[in-house]
């Protein structure tokens, strides 16, 4: 290879490294232009090559007998029946988020919006899932980021149905902020995204480029640093009444004959939209900058190449078809441009009107990132971490321990939340937020689709492999605690840089976590993203935090049930072991201010048959709610079921496994399990069912009265349970103070 | 009977509206574009939830000089039933078809929730199907959702009659914590002078079926069937 002719510098500006360079040198047989260095540095980037992780995705799952389109499209895509196809995908938006929360959580939503819609299918759901440091430090993050998504989804008409939410010191200076969106399409209109045959047109529609959000995915790639107000224009604004302009003649479009693909501009911009599409038919492209509508004067080649400006799409279109449909995009008040033509030679040529200013295989740009093939090792510190004694002393008041859990912002109503963002318009949510897993009716039929987003990062910091597969596990619990049985998955893995060698490891265990659950659990993934380079200088990097989306489906939605309890006089069950695993619990950081520990065994047999009970006896109509027990333990669970139904419980004495202590029963948070209620006359069959499965059944009490109780154990009213759990994201909650153990 | 849905290109509740009047009511259906000035044999016109234009001036400023409010004004004229949901409140205010603002709740955020409302008058064509005082329960959705006026326009809507809806407790009681935005006077939902053309904030449409939740909306739409038929315009 020859010796490095580049100034360094200008190879970080565009995020390569020199032997990236000296790779690209060798396959063009020339040095790149500077243009051609910022399209290749664009697409070579980890963000849109997956060049560390693409070794490791290669084990999971992708596909199933009802698997549509796995990854490699613009979204995932699954049958469900009744001629529909459920689009779907995650993405992150992590970056932009830390430096303008607002912006960056709105155009996250923008960008996976367009995803679907680019597979012809109507978005009818957004969910998301955030992470961010500690209250009330992080509130302007906070505060932000839930605007953002609110004011995108709000304003173009989707419901948010679905989220999570997570608060640790790891994510202080740079937090999480993943968007799911979900999208219907009758399953013999789904869109793929290839630009087909030389002759081809490629018309750019929507907004006008802009200098914003250049090299907004090789910022994606590095870890942030002291810059990041010089970083500022890397991040886009976004415009919701444009993108629902956009998706209505979108999806007009998708239905007119002439219209070969539709392909996202997200990051990358037009370079990645032009190659990708151009890449899955094996095809080249020709497009000319100067016919590209501008919003600012004076933009170089190399500027409209990699602008990130949102709300804009690339259609491709028969030639000659250009003038049919032309009215829909005067109905819609869009800009629609000839930028350029499908070319036969393989290669992406671009033009400032009649100078040639770059010309590059698109094989190249799109598959010829070399795979980075790192070395993972376990931190040093991880087997003291695991090995953390986790002996401390019971506390006294369980009542006022359950208190202090209720009022933890990571265990608090999400409320506060969920009613910033308008998740009824559609009229199609039939289980709303708040509970395990939104439930969205399917025109035309019965069926109901379940939704869920799911992950967490301490677990997988003390174990990423263990970590990853509860975290699956626990999507899919959520999804059968509404009656719904699992689909399909879409990941969101975000981790710090894979350049150290404790992150890498930890990118390695989780990929495989969730390999061996998807497969035990029986759902393939069929979309995802990576986000890596999650690191701040004041925090270092984040916990590994591999996020799961998740779909599942009722036949019959009327079979759907909730997770608060739903009658007086009816029966409380857990089912699976009562357990008490206190390690990486919210009880431990919360009341003792402990971060270890070893994570709960997850046994993936055992999640599956509980799983399979639940969902048999919902089934059956056996069941009056069913909730997930996850952080916080069994009682947290219990209370939740509690506050959500607005009724008390009064149990007999909670009788932990020998040699387990009562806290760790109470607040331990073991998997597999759920909280049931049933009326009295199902309990038999109930039993019986749970032994044909193999699974503990333990009955806990009644319910009704106003307060939750164990006898002899603990008493607490339901008011003072909903004024800690009410308050607990709250900036100012009404009855702050007086909660103490 | 035949309901009209306005459709401005950021409307978003002119899905649901029709899916109402069609699916549920099995009613007849004509969706009236903003470009146009037709309204298609509508006896009743339903300007839906959304952001008609983008709304980042003012919502419904915009919407107010589309040639489709035009017709609409000229029908409320004649005596036609012209129905604000929502963004389309917002639109009647700023088109002057109905007297006061909606400006941003008083907690400055969205809020989407459930809310309980007063019925304060039953003789509106679109209350017809409920009683004085009865409380139903429909969803709200919105940023700006805070009725104002002056005192002397207030005073002037309730001598007239024309507060329709009041935000309440379950109990039908108008208390602080009830109002979710902030609305003077507790102000869901007002008419104007004669009575055909109504405005409110929260979402009949997002509850006309029991898996959504509650079918109190059903009571609105039923009520403005009936009351279309009897129309007739001057």
């Amino acid at each position: 290879m020859s010796p490095l002719t580049i100034d360094r510098r200008k190879l970080r500006e565009v995020a390569l490294t020199p032997e990236e360079y000296l790779e690209i040198v060798e396959q063009l047989g020339r040095e790149p232009n500077h243009v051609e260095l910022g399209m290749l540095g664009v697409l070579w980037s980890e963000h849109c090559s997956y060049k560390s992780s693409r070794p490791l995705l290669r084990q999971l799952p992708t596909e199933g007998p009802r698997v549509l389109q796995g990854p490699g499209e613009n979204a995932g895509a699954v049958d469900i029946g009744d001629g529909w196809a459920v689009v779907f995908k995650v993405e992150s938006h992590n970056h932009p988020s830390a430096i303008e929360p607002y912006q960056g959580a709105a155009t996250g939503v923008g960008g996976i919006l367009r995803d679907v819609i680019a597979m012809g299918a109507r978005p009818i759901a957004l969910l998301d899932s955030l992470r961010f440091g500690p209250l009330p430090a992080s509130r302007h993050h906070f505060d932000g980021v839930v605007a953002g998504v609110g004011g995108y989804g709000n304003c173009i008409g989707v419901p948010t149905v679905g989220g999570e939410v997570y608060f640790d010191e790891c994510y202080a200076g740079n937090p999480l902020v993943n968007a799911m969106c979900v999208g219907l399409v009758r399953a013999d209109r789904l869109q793929r995204a290839r630009a087909g045959g030389a002759g081809n047109v490629l018309l750019l529609v929507g907004a006008q480029t802009g200098r914003d959000g250049i090299h907004g995915a090789s910022f994606a790639s590095l870890e942030l640093d002291g810059a990041v107000e010089e970083r500022r224009p890397a991040v886009q604004v976004g415009n919701p009444f444009l993108e629902k302009c956009l998706l209505e003649a979108c999806l007009e479009l998708a239905d007119r004959p002439g219209v070969v693909a539709i392909q996202d501009l997200g990051a990358a911009g037009l370079t990645s939209a032009v190659a990708e599409a151009a890449s899955r038919s094996g095809a080249g492209a020709r497009l000319d900058v100067a016919r590209v509508p501008r919003r600012e004067r004076g933009m170089t080649p190399y500027e409209v190449m990699l602008s990130e400006s949102q709300e804009r799409m690339l259609v491709v279109v028969e030639p000659g078809r250009q003038a049919d449909l032309a009215e829909v995009f005067a109905r819609w008040d869009l800009e629609a441009s000839a930028i350029g033509e499908v070319t036969g030679d393989g290669l992406l040529v671009v033009t400032d009107g009649a100078e040639e200013v770059a010309r590059v295989p698109v094989d190249l740009l799109t598959d010829g990132a070399p795979v980075r093939r790192l070395e993972g090792c376990p931190p040093a510190q991880q087997p003291a971490l695991v090995d953390m004694d986790c002996l401390i002393a019971e506390p006294a008041d369980l009542g006022a321990t359950l208190l202090r859990l209720l009022a933890s912002p990571n265990l608090g109503s999400r409320r506060p939340i969920f009613r910033r963002y308008d998740h009824m318009v559609g009229d199609a949510t039939v289980v709303p937020p708040g509970g395990d897993a939104a439930v969205l009716r399917v025109p035309g039929g019965r069926l109901g689709l379940a939704v869920t987003i799911d992950g967490n990062g301490r677990y997988c910091r003390l174990d990423p492999h263990a970590g990853a597969q509860i975290a699956v596990a626990e999507a899919a619990r959520n999804l059968v605690a509404v009656g719904a049985r699992p689909l399909a998955v879409t990941d969101c893995l975000n981790f710090g840089s894979p350049e150290r060698p404790e992150v890498y490891w930890q990118l390695e265990r989780a990929v495989a976590g969730i390999a061996s659950a998807c497969q035990a659990l029986g759902v393939p993934v069929v979309s995802g993203n990576v986000s890596l380079y999650n690191e701040s200088e004041r925090g270092g990097a984040i916990d590994p935090t591999p996020v799961i989306g998740m779909v599942g489906l009722l036949d019959d939605r009327d079979r759907r049930l909730q997770a608060g309890f739903a009658a007086d006089g009816d029966v409380v069950l857990v089912a699976g072991r009562i357990g008490g695993e206190l390690g990486g619990s919210e009880y431990l950081r919360v009341l003792h201010g402990q971060d270890g520990g070893r994570p709960p065994a997850i046994d993936l047999d055992r999640e599956r048959a509980v799983q399979e009970l639940v969902l048999d006896a919902a089934g059956a109509g056996l069941l009056r709610s069913a909730h997930d027990v996850a952080e916080g333990g069994l009682l947290v669970a219990l209370a939740e079921c509690c506050l959500l139904g607005g009724r008390g419980v009064r149990c007999t004495a909670l009788a932990p496994d020998a040699g387990v202590r009562l806290d760790a029963a109470c607040f331990g948070e073991s998997q597999g399990r759920f909280v049931l209620s049933a009326p009295p006359e199902s309990l038999r069959a109930l039993e019986r069912l749970a032994r044909e499965h193999g699974v503990e059944l333990a009955r806990l009490g009644v319910t009704g009265g106003d307060a939750i109780e164990l006898d002899g154990q603990l008493r607490v009213p339901l008011a003072e349970a909903r004024a800690a759990w009410d308050g607990a994201l709250l900036e100012n909650p009404p009855h702050a103070g007086g909660l103490s153990v | 009977m035949r309901f009209g849905v306005v459709v401005f290109p950021g409307t978003w509740s002119d899905r649901d509206c029709g899916h109402v009047v069609q699916d549920v009511l099995g009613a007849e259906l004509v969706y009236l574009w903003h470009k146009d000035r037709d309204l298609g044999g509508a006896d009743c016109v339903i300007l839906p939830g959304g952001f008609s234009y983008g709304d980042y001036l003012r919502a419904g400023a915009i919407a107010r000089f589309s040639p489709v409010m035009e017709s609409v004004a000229a029908f409320a004229e004649r005596g036609g039933l012209v129905w604000g949901i929502c963004n389309g409140f917002q639109v009647l205010c700023e088109a002057g078809l109905l007297p006061g603002a909606l400006v941003r709740n008083a907690c400055l955020e969205f809020r989407c929730e459930w809310t309980h409302l007063r019925c304060e008058r039953e003789t509106t064509p679109f209350t017809r199907g409920l009683a004085a005082g009865q409380v139903i329960r429909v969803p709200i959705s919105h940023g700006e959702g805070n009725y104002t006026a002056d005192p002397a326009t207030l005073d002037a809507l309730e001598r007239r009659g024309q507060v329709v809806f009041r935000y309440c407790d379950e109990r039908g009681e108008t208390t602080a914590g009830a109002n979710p935005n902030g609305s003077q006077r507790s102000i869901a939902g007002i008419v104007s002078e004669r009575g055909n053309v109504l405005g409110m904030m929260p979402h009949p449409e997002r509850c006309a079926e029991a898996e959504l939740g509650g079918t109190d909306g059903l009571l609105l739409f039923r009520s403005a069937m009936e009351a279309a038929a009897a129309v007739t315009l001057a």
